[in-house]
């Protein structure tokens, strides 16, 4: 019974208190509150680098209806900082589900709150925007869990993706492979290489700082920026990187954050959302194609429009959001490179954009024939 | 492509009668679909020869036409008509059918008319068993191994190849008429022989029974540039084996993982693509192997579908709305979501709650009828209840089904015997559901239940909770012992007060006093297709025990309707129909309108009728909370039927004004030993009868009133178990069974007056003038339910006397209770001799009929009676009627092999349509009479 358990305490930085009961571990933990809309995927979700340093409200009342399946992870471990939900749901029934999800987050040390009211805290966000928050099981004292709060940076400038990135670079897939695409990992999701792998690409994956002449030494086909957390602002290791592939002129493609930092590469400048776009429901328009495809989201910052129009000489705009207008896809215009702010690997989410990758083996393709 | 400007008059072909496997999910769909079209400017025409709808009201279209669903009555319209293009995908299958029959014919060519919405091709696809089959193989769906047979010897050799188990599907058939599984060799040949007779084209697939593979379905909408969405997915609780309309269904999915789902929807919408080229709505099934996930296609819709109507109430995305437009040529991305009204209609809802629909069986009307459910819907209705988790949606259902349950389980109608309850659970009828929550309670392992019923492990452990609850529940002996806590999660797990106090073996209303005392009271959530993502603006509710209450009370005067439930014989669309009415006059007299039903079926409950819709149980608990929010001015109880009526009571107790006639007044109709009583006091005649609380006050009463005898419960719908008996055993063995089924009830002697005619007057009263609405003459003689007999309106044969005697007997009787709004009386003529048989202080199922065959808008009328805001004198009412309109009931009875067909008091029809006739000349009514003979000589 739910009744059984300890209290567990839910802080919002702007001092918004919610009282619930804990889920996984026993614990403290800290981090960016943001929601994920979604209605299955948790597990993808809970393992998706992106999300490193963020604490997720999931809006879908129950969660852990189909267990855990290790192989449905997209990295090696959990990369959210905590859980809120309404129902942590331990009962699980998946035939081949490996674990509990309650097993998974003692495993993974992972502390979360539920039995909360998770439909006001996303309407607290969707008004008052981002913000850091702190989850307890242990502690009830409000003062000490608001001074542990304010010891918590800011998500805007942060730079965390050398914090998830492989530390060591590594190969992926089949040497005699079709295409060689060098990867840069700023928290690559398993799904996108597997993407890949799947079109006839051997990959290296490279630490996120590896400098441009490392990259070509390998001397790839073409070049793939991943997804990942954190602010881009201060990462101009790897704008500084992309800044010489372009250069080069071979092709390229960027998700997410790879998206974002492609952009700051031709001088676009990226901002912090209000409270971000997270969900397998997210409407997006090929204005190319005039074409309409459901996206997998994950993103807190944006690519500002303003400078995208400032730089129609170089960039077009290929996609837009259908809710809000945003930017979601662009395209340089001298070079074979292109970048959207959504995820087509999906997983978790709808695979409509999938031929997105299919799209950079055409460009592959074309490049080599020139 | 923005709207396609060469349309500008629409054809919208409705579904008919109800029956079962096609209830008034139509009405919703095809009222939506019209308001869709004119708000573009296009004129809409409506074919539906059912009265009850209110697709069919002056309201929703520009021309209707009450007709038979026919190809002479399409070829009518269009002569009269200028109409540019027909879309038949919001009636169903009968809709489609029609529109393929008159293609077939070359109407629409003849007519210049373009068909929206659908191809020809497309349905013919989808229907024809063997030529889906080889699309899904050619496009590599799985599909369960399966051979076509068109004779009988086919068949034979086709189940040679297959093996058992093994189903057969007719083609072209409704909500799975004629088919069945065939669990052994020797129930083969009549099992096929039903099949083959049942599809129009004598074609049957011949199929593996892939028997407890989960379930799902998808509502898709596709645009004309091929952009599709997933509106809903449901998951079945009641896996494979058992009809879609006949399970227990659960939104979102509870047990798919996302790569489950994700290839789920990449086979979805390959299949419609493979279907055709068009833009408009779509649902596809599937099954799939739970230990590999392996998934098999079991079949697509081209149309919008009852389950596309549950879809919309479920997630608040307007299927049928979107779908029109598509139809007319717009694409998703330029129609905006209609409940955010700033986010594009090109997503895809998400729910921050769970639906739960539970379907409404009527198995009691059907005498001899097999109640073991199967690949053949019976179900004649459904409701939907909304909340935060599985069990409080659940137990909302249960609450919602208006069978006298509490909840599901914990309410004294258990069972204790643990071999009666295995028994229930392998073979599957309308209280599975109970069965199972009884074996957990009884200790039957999960396992063993999972065995025997193949419901998701999930689903089971989560019942499972429920019992552990109960057990922690009894320990305590009064309602202050429960700790707040503890309290709280009870409540959270959908349990009712009543409930509670049957565990404890307490007061409802000492439990309900002392939880409001803690402050554990209902707050509302809103559905906005969205999960809170974006700002919503829509007024629909329904409550849960969270923390945050969303339904904030404006400052306008409010009114709450009171809606009818789930559809069931002796109450359906009809009051749906006055729900609708009443909401819009509520409006006009300048209050909020607040509807409160949990019919996912009904235009009633549509996200833009009423000011605020609370999606909740027709529940006293549930209500009174509304109540306590809202603080209306008072509450309509005369338009949900027996079902609104019936809370009057407690209305009355709690203080609460109920608008119209006041309490004791409906009582007293209601009520038969005091309606008696009036009766005799302003001197109506009336059958004797008598009132017994045992067989042997039965028999006393039978010596004073001559046989043949009218013998039933008090208190029921529809003329349930209501029996004509001839001598003193007929009594006895009927009495015996009424109070062995249904313990609490006295039983109700008659007399029967033997070869009398029956009428009956619809009227509304305004406390001082009293108008008649209609007078309508039986068909069939005294004997046949009301609701089951043919109606002319007007009356044929009765004199003039009689018709005098009958509006001064309304007015008396009006005045007598008080009427304020609608009354039913119905009448017996015996030689010239009127007596009255009953009066029903409410809206009844004639009022929609006698509507529609006056062109009156009499519910608007009543309402605004009711609320004393007009009188009757404000209004100039002229009825306008060529002739005569009949009221025909249409029944059901193909889903029912072996049941009792002949109709008695007992009322067995699902639906009525309605025949409009010049004069007595007519052969459809020369041949209804002369059936009247023929009953008479019986």
């Amino acid at each position: 019974m739910i009744e059984d358990l300890p209290k567990a305490t839910l802080l919002l930085e702007d001092g918004t208190l919610f009282i619930g009961k804990p889920a996984g571990k026993i614990g403290t933990t800290v981090g960016e509150i943001c929601f994920n809309t979604g209605m299955t995927g948790y597990q993808e979700i809970f393992t998706d680098p992106s999300y490193y340093g963020q604490v997720l409200v999931a809006t879908n009342v129950h969660v852990g209806n189909y267990g855990i399946k290790d192989a449905e992870n997209e990295s090696d471990s959990i990369k959210i900082a905590g859980l809120i939900c309404r129902h942590f749901t331990n009962d699980y029934s998946r035939a081949q589900a490996d674990r509990s999800i309650q097993e998974y987050f003692e495993n993974e040390q992972l502390v979360g709150i539920q039995e909360v009211d998770t439909r006001a805290i996303v309407k607290h966000i969707r008004s008052k925007g981002a913000m850091n928050c702190i989850i307890s099981s242990e502690i009830s004292d409000v003062n000490t869990l608001k001074k542990k709060l304010a010891q918590v940076p800011s998500m805007d400038g942060l730079e965390l993706a050398s914090k998830v990135s492989t530390k060591e670079p590594y190969f992926l897939g089949n040497p005699a492979s079709k295409w060689k695409i060098a990867v840069l990992d700023f928290g690559t999701k398993q799904n996108i290489l597997n993407c890949f792998l799947e079109r006839d690409c051997f990959l290296r994956v490279f630490p996120a700082k590896t400098t441009y002449s490392e990259l070509k030494k390998w001397d790839p086909d073409g070049y793939f920026l991943s997804n990942g957390p954190g602010d881009p602002a201060p990462m101009n290791y790897a704008v500084d990187t992309i800044k010489q592939i372009l250069k080069d002129a071979k092709p390229l493609f960027g998700i997410c954050l790879g998206h974002q930092l492609l952009a700051r590469a031709i001088g676009i400048s990226t901002f912090k959302m209000h409270h971000g776009h997270r969900g397998i429901n997210h409407p997006v328009k090929n204005i190319v194609m005039d074409h309409c495809e459901i996206t997998s989201q994950n993103h807190g910052f944006g690519i500002n429009p303003e400078d995208v129009i400032k730089y129609a000489d170089q960039v077009k705009i290929t996609h837009r959001n259908l809710n809000d207008e945003s930017i979601e896809g662009i395209q340089l215009n001298a070079v074979p490179a292109f970048s959207v702010q959504y995820h087509p690997e999906a997983s978790p989410g709808p695979h409509d954009s999938r031929y997105l990758f299919d799209q950079f083996i055409e460009l592959l393709k074309n490049h080599s024939s020139n | 492509m923005p709207i396609d400007t060469s349309i500008k008059s629409v054809l919208i072909i409705g579904s008919g009668p109800i029956v079962i496997g096609q209830a008034c999910e139509f009405d919703y769909s095809g009222s939506q679909a019209a308001r869709s079209l004119r708000e573009e400017g296009i004129e809409v025409s409506l074919i539906n020869s059912n009265p009850a709808t209110i697709m069919t009201d002056q309201v929703t279209a520009d021309h209707i036409y009450l007709k038979p669903l026919t190809v002479e009555s399409l070829e009518e319209i269009l002569q009269e008509r200028q109409v540019d293009a027909v879309l038949p995908t919001m009636g169903g299958q009968t809709a489609l059918n029609l529109a393929i029959e008159a293609d077939k014919q070359g109407l629409w060519d003849k007519y210049n008319v373009r068909m929206i919405g659908v191809d020809v091709d497309a349905i013919d696809l989808a229907e024809n068993r063997e030529l889906f089959r080889k699309l899904m193989v050619e496009i590599g769906m799985g599909v369960a191994p399966s051979f076509i047979a068109n004779s009988f010897l086919e068949g034979k050799s086709a189940a040679q190849k297959i093996g058992f188990p093994l189903v057969i599907r007719p083609s072209y058939t409704l909500g799975g008429t004629g088919g069945s599984f065939v669990m052994k060799a020797k129930d083969f040949d009549e099992a096929l022989r039903r099949g083959l007779d049942a599809s129009p084209s004598h074609e049957v697939l011949v199929e593996k029974a892939v028997l407890g593979w989960k379930e799902f379905e998808l509502e898709l909408l596709r645009d004309a540039n091929d952009n599709v969405v997933i509106i809903c997915t449901v998951e079945n609780m009641d896996p494979m084996g058992i009809h879609t309309g006949d399970s227990i269904t659960v939104a979102p999915a509870m047990t798919l993982s996302d790569t489950g789902y994700q290839q789920m929807r990449d086979d979805a919408i390959k299949m419609m693509r493979s279907l055709g080229n068009f833009a408009g709505g779509c649902n596809v099934q599937f099954a799939q192997n739970p230990d590999t996930e392996e998934l098999i296609a079991i079949e697509i819709n081209p149309r919008v579908s009852r389950s596309s109507a549950l879809a919309s109430k479920a997630t608040g995305y307007p299927i049928a709305k979107i779908a029109a437009k598509l139809a007319i040529g717009y694409n998703l991305d330029e129609l905006k979501n209609q409940i955010t009204k700033t986010t594009s209609a090109y997503f895809e809802p998400t729910l921050d709650y769970v639906i739960v629909k539970m379907p409404r069986w009527n198995f009691e009307k059907f005498y001899g009828s097999d109640h073991t459910l199967g690949l053949q819907m019976k179900s004649v209705g459904e409701v939907m209840s909304i909340g935060r988790n599985f069990l409080e949606a659940i137990q909302k259902a249960c609450q919602s089904q208006e069978n006298n349950r509490m909840g599901l389980g914990a309410d004294k109608k258990e069972w204790i015997r643990t071999s009666d309850i295995l028994e229930r659970l392998e073979k599957v009828s309308d209280d599975r559901i109970y069965r199972v929550k009884d074996a957990l309670r009884l200790g039957v392992p999960i396992n063993t239940v999972h065995k025997l019923t193949n419901i998701d492990l999930w689903f089971l452990k989560q019942i499972k909770l429920l019992v552990k609850t109960e057990e922690r529940l009894l320990k305590f002996n009064v309602a202050e012992d429960i700790p707040y806590e503890f309290m709280l999660e009870v409540k959270r797990m959908g349990y009712s007060d009543g409930q509670i106090a049957w565990l404890l073996r307490i007061k409802e209303e000492e439990v309900a006093a002392y939880r409001k005392r803690l402050g554990i009271i209902r707050t509302y959530k809103m559905v906005d297709t969205c999960a809170a993502e974006f700002e919503a603006k829509t007024p629909y509710f329904y409550s849960t025990f969270d923390t945050e209450n969303e339904s904030i009370p404006s400052d306008n005067k409010k009114i709450i309707i009171l809606g009818s439930g789930p559809n069931r014989i002796g109450q359906g669309i009809e009051f749906d129909y006055c729900c609708v009415h009443g909401v819009l006059a509520v409006k006009e007299a300048g209050y909020d309108a607040i509807m409160v039903n949990c019919n996912p079926e009904t235009v009633s409950t549509d996200f833009d009728i009423a000011d605020k819709l609370y999606f909740e149980p027709v529940y006293w608990e549930h209500l009174e909370e509304i109540i306590d929010l809202e603080k209306p001015e008072g509450v309509i109880v005369q338009l949900g039927g027996q079902t609104a009526l019936k809370l009057s009571k407690k209305l009355k107790e709690k203080g609460i004004k109920i608008i119209g006639t006041e309490y004791e007044d409906m009582d007293l109709a209601e009520d038969r030993e005091s309606f008696s009583d009036l009766l005799k006091e302003i001197g109506i005649p009336y059958p004797q009868y008598g009132a017994a609380s045992d067989v042997d006050a039965a028999l006393e009463i039978s010596k004073s009133i001559p046989y043949p005898l009218l013998v039933r419960p008090s208190y029921v719908l529809g003329g349930q178990r209501m029996r004509i008996v001839i001598n003193d055993d007929e009594l006895e063995r009927t009495a015996l069974s009424i109070f062995k089924h249904m313990p609490d009830n006295n039983v109700l002697i008659d007399q029967f007056l033997e070869r009398a005619k029956e009428a009956e007057i619809d009227a509304i009263c305004d406390g001082d003038d009293v108008h008649i609405m209609g007078i309508m003459e039986h068909i069939e003689p005294a004997g046949i339910h009301s609701g089951d007999s043919s109606a002319m309106l007007p009356t044929y044969s009765l004199s003039e006397a009689v018709l005098e005697k009958m509006k001064e007997y309304t007015a008396q009787l009006a005045k007598a209770l008080k009427i304020k709004g609608l009354i039913n009386i119905q009448f017996a003529i015996k030689d010239e001799k009127v007596f009255v048989i009953e009066a029903n202080p409410r809206g009844s199922r004639t009022t929609p009929f006698i509507a529609k065959a006056y062109k009156v808008p009499y519910l608007k009328i009543a309402t605004l009676v009711m609320l004393g805001y007009k009188k009757l004198k404000d209004f100039e009412i002229v009825k306008n009627l060529d002739g005569f309109a009949i009221k025909v009931p249409i029944f059901s009875f193909e889903k029912f092999p072996n049941v009792d067909m002949n109709l008695g008091p007992e009322m067995k029809s699902t639906g009525e349509e309605i025949r409009f006739i010049k004069d007595l000349t007519d052969p459809y009514f020369r041949n209804l009479d002369s059936k009247r003979s023929m009953y008479l000589t019986r």
